[in-house]
């Protein structure tokens, strides 16, 4: 080691305990989420005061039914613009996919379970599709779904027939988002407190059992300040959210299935191969290619999975509205999904963000809309304001990347 | 120059390429041993990236034959050659950026636990492995998108040198870097060779060849025109054989290298 010149400039986060080290980080701009999260509470605070029904248990209790739908969509737009591309379909996708559901289910009498399932594996199908025609004809991503957009849209009509609506009555679709925990099920609440604290324990566990191994390997660990300050945040996190349900009707089932998808795909891309390659492709395609990681593999792979969580975001939808119509899919969910994505950190030249800012978007965008809608605000004046935010959180990501730049890192 | 009674890992015999009309390689003979060094220089279009690449796997030969380890091999894509135990680190070092130090060693492969990738267990390699190369980098769980450009070129090197490399073929490896940076490159490279390996350096920079290797093989046209033991040879001498010039004229390739090999050879 001694003919070795150690840079002092490099000698970051090698050791110092924990403020030292988020010192550091906030002099290289490396925040994380954080900007984004004091934004959110400065939306919040903004809301507050314009009307003190905003923080209520009702109210935040439908904010999180209503961004379950769009958050899980989001999750797949995460996972494409991780590999640095992008899928204008999946608002297209998530309409069909519902469409194709509630058109088995309603009109040719398929059980709901297996008419859900269907609409699942119809977006599988898109998905990889898409993804073939990705790879296959080298064409971008963003012509081929926006040819997608389109063709999909029409799909979505076609099957919609004439009448152009279809009503769900059947009880597991209409269950799947219609649901809260306290009031639509026996012991709910009880349930709810139990599949939490479990939660946080093994959450808990996990963080403590990874500390462990790294001690007795001999590497760097974290503090036990660090550490607790996790737990805490996660814990803080989930008793809060069934507090403040369960003070009003309960978990929204929707949110349920959001914070699944959310954990489970986390630790697809944070703890598997398959994972590590989506950074790796979309971080430096040529260098995953000479590694032997099967690009394409991965490519089609995960517009595949995007796809099928645009078609779980379609059936939530649907199944909190009650219908598919003919608009299902469109408008402005396509662009607030990709705004979620961006708003929450994950950049558009891939390879950067973790589906968490599906989360942090989602409620973002969800809570301009909620607000606005609270504050009995035009349409107008919601768009302008998502747009601003969204031009602002895009801003932070690129002055904190441009100082990240200048100062070598 | 190593003992003549030692098997060179690796030799060359009369390699020759073509690509449609031109006429890449003729006739080119090198080789390299173990625990050695070997400089490969020639000017702009003198066929160094040509023959590495037919070494790596990516252009396979027209004519001549590819000795390893004493046997006659066939390298016909760049899976035969890393099967060999070669690896080859280009200038771009094809690292990902937005991963860390541990994953872009292991990158394409990762170890795993059962299902979830065995961090502690890569971490735990990763850090060995850079100590014994005495690679200094602030923190294996730093993204290469925050190491200097020594570093990042150490990380590229480890990574082909860590899974039972016998020969690694560098490509300009300091052409990037400045007078630091370099310095921690060459002390690695003098690390690969204490460690046993066999080391072709490409470069256009004849200071760092002379600090770091043992013999230097120029290629001039496409052909051979020379081998020099870094002892007793000035850098004058090695750039004359690079541009010809030493000798007046320059369209005589063949002669030129007759010439040289009896000279170096004293």
């Amino acid at each position: 080691m001694s003919t070795m010149i150690n840079d002092p400039r490099l000698e970051s986060e090698r050791s110092g305990n924990f403020f030292q080290r988020w010192r550091q980080r906030f002099s290289q701009s490396d925040l994380g989420p954080l900007p984004i999260v004091f934004g959110l509470i400065v939306i919040w605070l903004i809301f507050q005061r314009a009307n003190d029904k905003f923080l209520s248990p009702l109210n935040l209790t439908n904010l999180m039914a209503q961004i379950a739908a769009l958050g899980t969509i989001a999750v797949g737009a995460v996972l494409v613009l991780l590999l640095g591309e992008v899928d204008l379909s999946m608002g297209a996708v998530s309409g069909l996919c519902a469409a194709v559901m509630a058109v088995l289910n309603v009109e040719h009498g398929v059980p709901g379970p297996i008419a859900v399932l269907m609409g699942l594996l119809a977006g599988l199908i898109v998905g990889l599709f898409q993804g073939f025609w990705v790879t296959r004809f080298k064409i971008p991503s963003f012509i081929v779904t926006l040819a997608g957009l389109i063709g999909w849209n029409g799909a979505l009509l076609y099957v919609l027939g004439d009448t152009g609506t279809v009503n769900l009555r059947d009880n597991f679709i209409v269950g799947l988002a219609s649901t809260f925990l306290k009031r639509d099920i026996h012991n709910g609440e009880l349930y709810s407190w139990i599949v939490g604290i479990l939660f946080v324990i093994m959450f808990a566990a996990s963080f403590i059992w990874d500390r462990q191994r790294r001690k007795n390997a001999g590497l760097q660990f974290r503090s036990i300040g660090g550490l607790i300050l996790q737990i805490a945040v996660v814990a803080v996190l989930v008793v809060g959210m069934l507090l403040i349900t369960n003070a009003d009707r309960g978990l929204p089932s929707a949110m349920v299935f959001f914070i699944a998808v959310l954990v489970l795909f986390d630790f697809i891309t944070q703890r598997t191969v398959f994972g590590r390659h989506i950074y790796a492709v979309g971080g430096n395609a040529e260098a995953a290619r000479r590694a032997s990681i099967n690009v394409t593999f991965v490519r089609v792979a995960v517009f595949g999975l995007a796809s099928t969580l645009a078609a779980f975001g379609g059936i939530l939808a649907a199944s909190r509205l009650l219908a598919v119509n003919q608009s299902a899919g469109g408008s402005d969910l396509l662009l607030n999904v990709i705004a979620s994505a961006v708003i929450g950190g994950t950049s558009l030249f891939g390879g950067r963000g973790t589906v968490w800012s599906a989360l942090l978007g989602a409620l973002v965008i969800g809570s301009i809309s909620n607000g606005m809608d609270l504050l009995a605000m035009p349409s107008p004046i919601k768009f302008m304001i998502t747009g601003g935010v969204l031009l602002a959180a895009v801003t932070i990501e690129a002055i904190s990347r441009q100082h990240r730049e200048t100062s070598g890192r | 120059m190593p003992e003549s009674d030692r098997t060179p890992i690796l030799e060359l015999r009369g390699i020759s390429k073509r690509f449609g009309a031109v006429q890449a390689l003729f006739n080119v003979d090198f080789d390299v041993y173990t625990s050695e060094v070997v400089g490969l220089v020639g000017d702009n279009g003198a066929g160094k990236s040509t023959l590495i690449k037919c070494v790596a796997g990516i252009h396979p030969i027209d004519e001549g034959e590819i000795w390893f380890e004493g046997r006659k091999v066939n390298i016909q894509n760049p899976k035969d050659a890393t099967d060999l135990g070669i690896q080859t680190v280009y200038q771009d070092l094809a690292l990902c950026d937005n991963l860390d130090v541990v994953s872009n060693l292991y990158l394409g492969r990762e170890q795993t636990t059962r299902l979830p990738l065995d961090e502690v267990g890569m971490e735990k390699r990763s850090l060995e492995v850079l100590r014994d190369l005495s690679v200094s980098i602030p923190s294996v769980r730093t993204i290469i998108a925050s190491l200097s450009g020594g570093q990042r070129q150490s990380v590229a090197i480890s990574r082909a040198v860590m899974w039972n490399s016998k020969l690694v073929i560098l490509d300009e490896p300091t052409a990037a870097l400045g007078v630091l940076q370099s310095h921690q490159v060459l002390e690695l490279i003098k690390n690969l060779r204490q460690q046993g390996l066999a080391v072709i350096v490409i470069s256009h920079n004849l200071a760092d060849i002379f600090e770091v290797v043992d013999r230097i093989s120029v290629l001039r046209l496409g052909r051979n025109n020379g081998v020099f033991n870094v002892h007793g040879t000035s850098q004058e001498q090695v750039v004359g054989a690079i541009t010809g010039a030493e000798f007046g004229t320059n369209n005589h390739g063949i002669s030129q290298s007759q010439e040289h090999k009896e000279g170096s050879s004293k």
